[in-house]
């Protein structure tokens, strides 16, 4: 097992390799740069400023000391945030995207397998049909929607929580946003769930269980749904990693201070350095979970083994 | 003997349904996608026509009536005539004198030291609130006479947006470039997917292994990436926008083209083709492509909504569609901007977004359900 991880983790450091590469020479073949303003700079302070960030060299000069610092875990100063360097950008910024993400994704664990099985147990029943109906308007309405009208109703019509800011992560602060994130991914897992749950209820395994007389509690929870969570975990994967590293929508309607926003801030900018950051992020994120699913598979499936 | 020809030609009478009529009355049964399909026509003549209809042009701004709430009746108030009439006059520099207004025409005695000269007319008809404006009783010295306007009444039903532009408009218009572009785009997957999916699968090998490994590359970089990047070098237009959705849309299409691609490759009409000497073009256009047509549509439906989906979320980031041009993105976005005091802003929008994405979702189950021969 110990093995398995390992070799995982080194087979991803060329798929990181390759993502980064491209980035890189993607962002830069944009045109305009990160000191491109309104009214030119004086030529010979653009100079020095372009010699200041190594931006004078060729680019493949560029490209090998970016990844020599990327190897010393440098990742640059940031362009357009004057005085701040990437790293510091992420260690202020990265705590916040993640406390938000893993709460979202916790909540929308909770109660999409809760709903989602409730509704495979109680199949073509009203609680059934009222699940899926609701998983269906969770999927369709897009988060831009349901941020500003969380934020319009319980903000400013009710005035129950704050519209918006960070408030030091206080909980009022933190309850529109959650739900913002939770609310599309509860639809999917439940659909998720129930699908797989029904499917499992009919499997072989199950009626063998329930003909061996063990009490429905026990065949529904350790049997069927465990076997039920399968497609919900491989779901997680890519789904995890995007939740814990902030969604530009959420941060931007309810003004939250996460990574989510640098992605499109900075390649608007042309910040390079922090594009480049945020592109490494997520790509590691998604690395880690994708391993991560992997283990958890061979966890709930047995016949699944990795050597 | 003769029963086997009245058998036959018994057989003959019944028509035969192809697999398109069997799909479509699978479809009809459907009440959920009927209900969806008529839906989506109505908003789609909506987006077309709605707009020519429309008595405000979506990009003619109203500077009096500006986020002026949503009402079924007609502006001005009657309340709002008065002052506004008498403070258009004021700009002429006349003395007003009684201001009287009787159903849709507004009167002021005005009066000056000077000859009145008609051009003052002209403050009134700047005015949005009225129209027509003329000198009426001009006394023989010159001095005073009677304003005399039409009030312009304007249903907003929508209300109108923080620059005074009527919300219904823009709406419909958003309703048309949100639809076009989503088709647009998803048409853009299709060309793409196919072909690429297509001739990877067909070829097979080394060829195969190359092309689906750039697809999973490209699969690993953000798809706002290449948005950015694309609207960076093009600038944001229109067509900008649904080549750059196409062009990051058609991977999971290539995928699915692939695998058919693989399957249909091994069949004896295939062979026979090659045997014949048909070149591999031609076998892709003839027999492959046509073949992965099923699965393809199914999935150019869940497409469409996706397309319409992304451009939103990229006007709402403000890299799609420039103003005054608009989408229901933008207008979401703007709305979300404006919703304190300005509810119908975010509302009206949101709710014909939802509208569509939910009938699109609909049709594309549907369709599934109706073309899926694996559910018969």
């Amino acid at each position: 097992m110990v093995g398995y991880v390992l070799r995982r983790l080194l087979s991803a450091i060329p798929t990181v390799f390759i993502i980064v590469t491209l980035a890189f020479f993607m962002i830069r073949i944009a045109p305009g740069g990160p000191f491109d303003l309104e009214r030119p700079l004086d030529p010979l302070i653009m100079e020095n400023i372009n010699r200041a960030y190594n931006l004078d060299k060729p680019l493949w000069q560029q490209y090998l000391l970016y990844l020599g610092n990327l190897a010393q875990g440098d990742l640059g100063p940031s362009f357009t945030r004057r005085d701040f360097s990437v790293m510091d950008l992420f260690r202020t910024g990265l705590p916040v995207s993640i406390q938000l993400g893993a709460m979202a994704l916790s909540l929308a664990l909770i109660v999409g397998t809760a709903l989602g099985a409730l509704a495979a147990l109680r199949q073509n029943t009203w609680i059934d049909y009222m699940v899926v109906g609701t998983a269906t308007l969770g999927i369709t309405i897009p988060p831009f929607v349901i941020a500003p009208v969380l934020s319009l109703f319980f903000g400013v019509m009710l005035g129950w929580l704050p519209a918006g800011g960070w408030g030091g992560g206080q909980f009022r602060y933190l309850v529109l946003p959650v739900a913002t994130l939770a609310l599309p991914q509860i639809a999917i897992i439940a659909r998720l769930t129930r699908g797989a749950t029904i499917e499992a209820l009919r499997s072989n395994h199950v009626r063998t269980a329930r003909a061996y007389g063990l009490p429905t509690r026990v065949v529904v929870v350790t049997h069927a749904l465990r076997a039920a969570m399968l497609p919900v975990v491989s779901y997680l994967g890519p789904t995890a990693a995007a939740l814990l590293t902030g969604s530009v929508v959420v941060e931007t309607i309810f003004g939250i201070p996460g990574i989510g926003r640098y992605f499109v801030q900075g390649a608007l900018g042309r910040d390079y350095t922090l594009v480049m950051g945020t592109v490494i992020v997520i790509a590691v994120f998604v690395v880690i979970f994708n391993l991560i699913v992997d283990i958890l598979y061979a966890w709930l499936d047995p016949r699944v083994r990795y050597d | 003997m003769t029963e086997t020809i009245s058998a036959h030609s018994e057989l003959d009478y019944r028509q035969s349904r192809s697999l398109g009529q069997d799909a479509w009355l699978r479809l009809r049964r459907n009440k959920a996608a009927v209900v969806s399909m008529i839906v989506l026509i109505a908003l789609a003549l909506t987006g077309i026509f709605g707009p020519m209809l429309s008595p405000h042009p979506y990009d003619r701004i109203y500077p009096q009536y500006v986020r002026a709430p949503a009402s079924f009746e007609a502006y001005p108030r009657a309340d709002d005539i008065t002052p506004a009439f008498e403070s258009a006059i004021e700009r002429g520099r006349v003395t007003i004198g009684e201001i009287t207004i009787e159903g849709q025409t507004a009167r002021a005695l005005i009066s000056n030291d000077e000859p009145i000269d008609d051009r003052i007319t002209r403050y009134v008809d700047r005015s949005d609130l009225f129209s027509n404006a003329r000198i009426e009783n001009l006394s023989a010295d010159g001095l005073s006479a009677e304003m005399v306007a039409d009030v312009q009444r304007l249903r907003f039903l929508f209300g109108t947006d923080a620059n005074g532009r009527d919300v219904l408009t823009r709406t419909m218009i958003g309703i048309r470039i949100s639809l076009a572009i989503g088709l647009l785009a998803s048409l853009m997957a299709l060309v793409l997917g196919v072909t690429y999916g297509a001739v990877a699968g067909y070829l097979g090998g080394r060829v195969d292994n190359v092309m689906m490994r750039f697809v999973d590359i490209l699969y690993s970089l953000p798809f706002i990436f290449f948005v950015i990047l694309l609207v960076v070098f093009f600038g944001r237009s229109f067509v900008l926008i649904f080549i750059a959705i196409g062009c990051t849309e058609w991977l999971d299409m290539a995928r699915i083209v692939r695998g058919q691609t693989l399957t249909i490759k091994r069949q004896e009409y295939v062979e026979a083709a090659q045997a014949m000497g048909v070149t591999s073009w031609g076998i892709l256009r003839r027999h492959v492509i046509p073949n992965t047509l099923g699965p393809v549509i199914v999935f150019v439906t869940l497409l469409v909504p996706k397309a319409i989906l992304l451009e939103s979320l990229l006007s709402f980031l403000g890299l799609g569609v420039q103003p005054p041009l608009t989408s229901l993105g933008l207008l979401i976005s703007d709305g979300a901007a404006n919703m304190r005091g300005a509810s119908w802003l975010l509302i009206y929008p949101a709710v014909t977004l939802t509208i569509i994405l939910f009938a699109l979702n609909f049709l594309g189950d549907g369709l599934r359900d109706a073309l899926d021969p694996k559910d018969r």
